[in-house]
């Protein structure tokens, strides 16, 4: 096992993140801002409460996720997609490095700013609604799984794109509208029937189903489920990443 | 001792295919400077790729250190460093950050001492806190040489390393070169410079369309294909050469106030008493005489339009 590659990799894509520390921090922050403004105080107000918990509060888990997921998905693709597009790639193929030890050091690095993010959100969201975490260790644990698979899912488009629009499209077209159908901001009991059987097969729906029972004990499918769908979409997407590297597709020649 | 890097009927062919390398054979000695010489697309670049690991062979072996680069690759490429012909470079982390990096991708405790005596000898000490993207095109060609010798490599392969660069960033590599030799580095370097090759390679080989056409050792090539050229510079210009001087291979030159005279080293006989006789009996008067070997570059431009014969 080559260590050093890993930490190598692992500590070069994090001071990327900490170059632009302000951009990384602020956004996240601002956008939670705004979000709890719109639908927790202004549209909020005039809602019931949600499965017996406050709108406001309610959202928190979904706002989070919907961050966590975007951004580990983008900072991974474009981790990988950067050494492709400006030609570094070659030291990564001619050095003694495994697929696992790239896979390590990419994914770690964008799980990590993915949970930073996550945190500063959760932070924040202190700042506009009371509330508290029922399970905090499940909340954590579902948190890092979360930035981990979807940091996988991300080096997988990075390698696949050809070009920054490929990078942008997988983003776009799939992630943001399965997290925003995946019951970010309401509950899957308040859609017609039909569209909560559709809804089942919204990997995103577990997640965020999940993730808010760890913090208000209420799930709209059970938590075993939840913990079972996030591990088979790890599993599916280290597979395909094994299966790139045997193959070297879109890597080497 | 065996060969450090071993190729043997290494073939690589495309999907469109079209064959970039066609059963190349080749052993490289430890510690030898081997110069590739070959037009552009004739496989130099997909044959060092090949060996390093970036791309895939579809047929034949390669072994570097007596490992198999793709079997036993992690130890094969263990002992490589890399100067690819295109700038390729993290733009926005400073040089220093650049070089122990690739130290970190080969595993390497780290070194400090090592990366700054590197970094001096690149002249680019000063610039260790630069970003890359800071500096210029001849700076950033210093930074992959750098990074390539950051781990301290059995083998250096430098891919084109002088194209495009200045006097002062030449002088610099071929010390380092040197002192790398000294060292016992073997270093394979893929060159349009064909003085550079003359001067500096132990070995010569010249590639055409993906087959090796020869390997030679630079002063035998030179020998056997070398032919040589004596100039001789008149006191007054000739306005045509005299009937007693007219012979195969002496030609007027500069309008007549040098004459030039290829021979052949080997031949039985020169002709260089006979003709420097006849130009005495002829009232000439020399003012300067000198010889040169034709240039490599003129042996590898015939052997490449023999082949395309």
């Amino acid at each position: 096992m080559n260590l050093g590659a890993v930490t190598a990799i692992y500590k070069a894509e994090m001071a990327r993140f900490f170059r632009t520390l302000l951009q990384s921090f602020i956004s996240p922050v601002i956008s939670t801002s705004l979000y709890f403004v719109v639908f927790g105080s202004a549209i909020g107000s005039r809602m019931d409460r949600v499965e017996g918990v406050e709108y406001a509060a309610f959202i928190i888990p979904g706002l989070i996720m919907l961050s966590v997921m975007t951004q580990a998905t983008s900072n991974a693709s474009f981790a990988i997609y950067f050494p492709k597009f400006i030609g570094t790639i070659y030291e990564y193929l001619s050095a003694p490095i495994s697929f696992l030890e790239v896979t390590l050091g990419f994914v770690g690095a964008a799980a990590t700013k993915a949970l930073f993010i996550g945190l500063v959100i959760l932070a924040t969201s202190f700042l506009f609604v009371d509330f508290t975490i029922l399970h905090p260790v499940s909340m954590l644990a579902f948190l890092i799984l979360t930035c981990i698979s979807f940091s996988l899912l991300g080096f997988i488009i990075g390698i696949w794109a050809r070009n920054f629009e490929q990078l942008q499209l997988i983003p776009l077209l799939v992630i943001t509208p399965l997290v925003f159908l995946g019951g970010s901001f309401y509950s899957i009991s308040m859609l017609p029937p039909a569209w909560q059987v559709v809804t089942r097969f919204n990997p995103v729906v577990y997640l965020i189903s999940g993730f808010r029972w760890s913090f208000f004990g209420q799930a709209d499918v059970s938590i075993g489920v939840s913990l079972a769908a996030i591990g088979l979409f790890t599993a599916i997407c280290l597979g395909i990443i094994w299966l790139i590297f045997r193959t070297g597709w879109r890597i080497r020649s | 001792m065996p060969p450090i890097v071993s190729v043997r009927d290494l073939t690589k062919s495309y999907a469109g295919g079209f064959t970039a390398l066609d059963h190349v054979s080749l052993e490289i000695e430890q510690g030898e400077i081997i110069a590739l010489l070959g037009p552009n697309g004739a496989g130099k670049t997909t044959l060092i790729s090949t060996i390093c690991g970036i791309t895939m062979p579809s047929g034949g072996t390669v072994e570097v250190g007596g490992h198999d680069v793709v079997r036993d690759w992690r130890k094969a490429r263990d002992l490589i460093g890399l100067v690819p012909q295109e700038i390729a470079l993290e733009p926005f982390s400073t040089v220093w950050n650049n070089v122990r990096f690739t130290r970190g991708l080969f595993d390497r405790k780290r070194d400090d001492a090592h990366l700054e005596r590197l970094l001096r000898d690149l002249s680019l000490w000063e610039k260790r806190d630069a970003k890359v993207m800071e500096l210029s095109g001849g700076m950033k060609r210093r930074v992959l040489i750098a990074k390539a010798l950051s781990h301290e490599p059995k083998i250096l392969f430098l891919d084109e390393p002088t194209a495009g660069v200045d006097v002062e960033l030449r002088k610099d590599m071929w010390r380092v070169v040197e002192r790398l030799r000294e060292e016992g580095v073997t270093i394979i370097l893929t060159t349009h410079y064909i003085e550079e090759a003359e001067a500096i390679a132990d070995r010569i080989g010249v590639i055409s369309k993906g087959r090796i056409m020869l390997v030679e050792r630079t002063e035998d090539l030179m020998a056997r294909l070398g032919r040589k050229e004596l100039r001789i510079e008149l006191a007054e210009p000739v306005a045509e050469l005299p009937q007693s001087l007219r012979r195969e291979g002496l030609l007027r030159a500069e309008d007549g106030t040098a004459l030039i005279y290829t021979y052949d080293t080997h031949a039985e006989r020169t002709g260089i008493t006979a003709l420097l006789a006849d130009i005495q009996a002829a009232g000439l008067q020399l003012t300067d005489l000198s010889t040169s070997n034709s240039s490599l570059e003129e042996i590898f431009v015939g052997l490449v339009k023999e082949d395309a014969a």
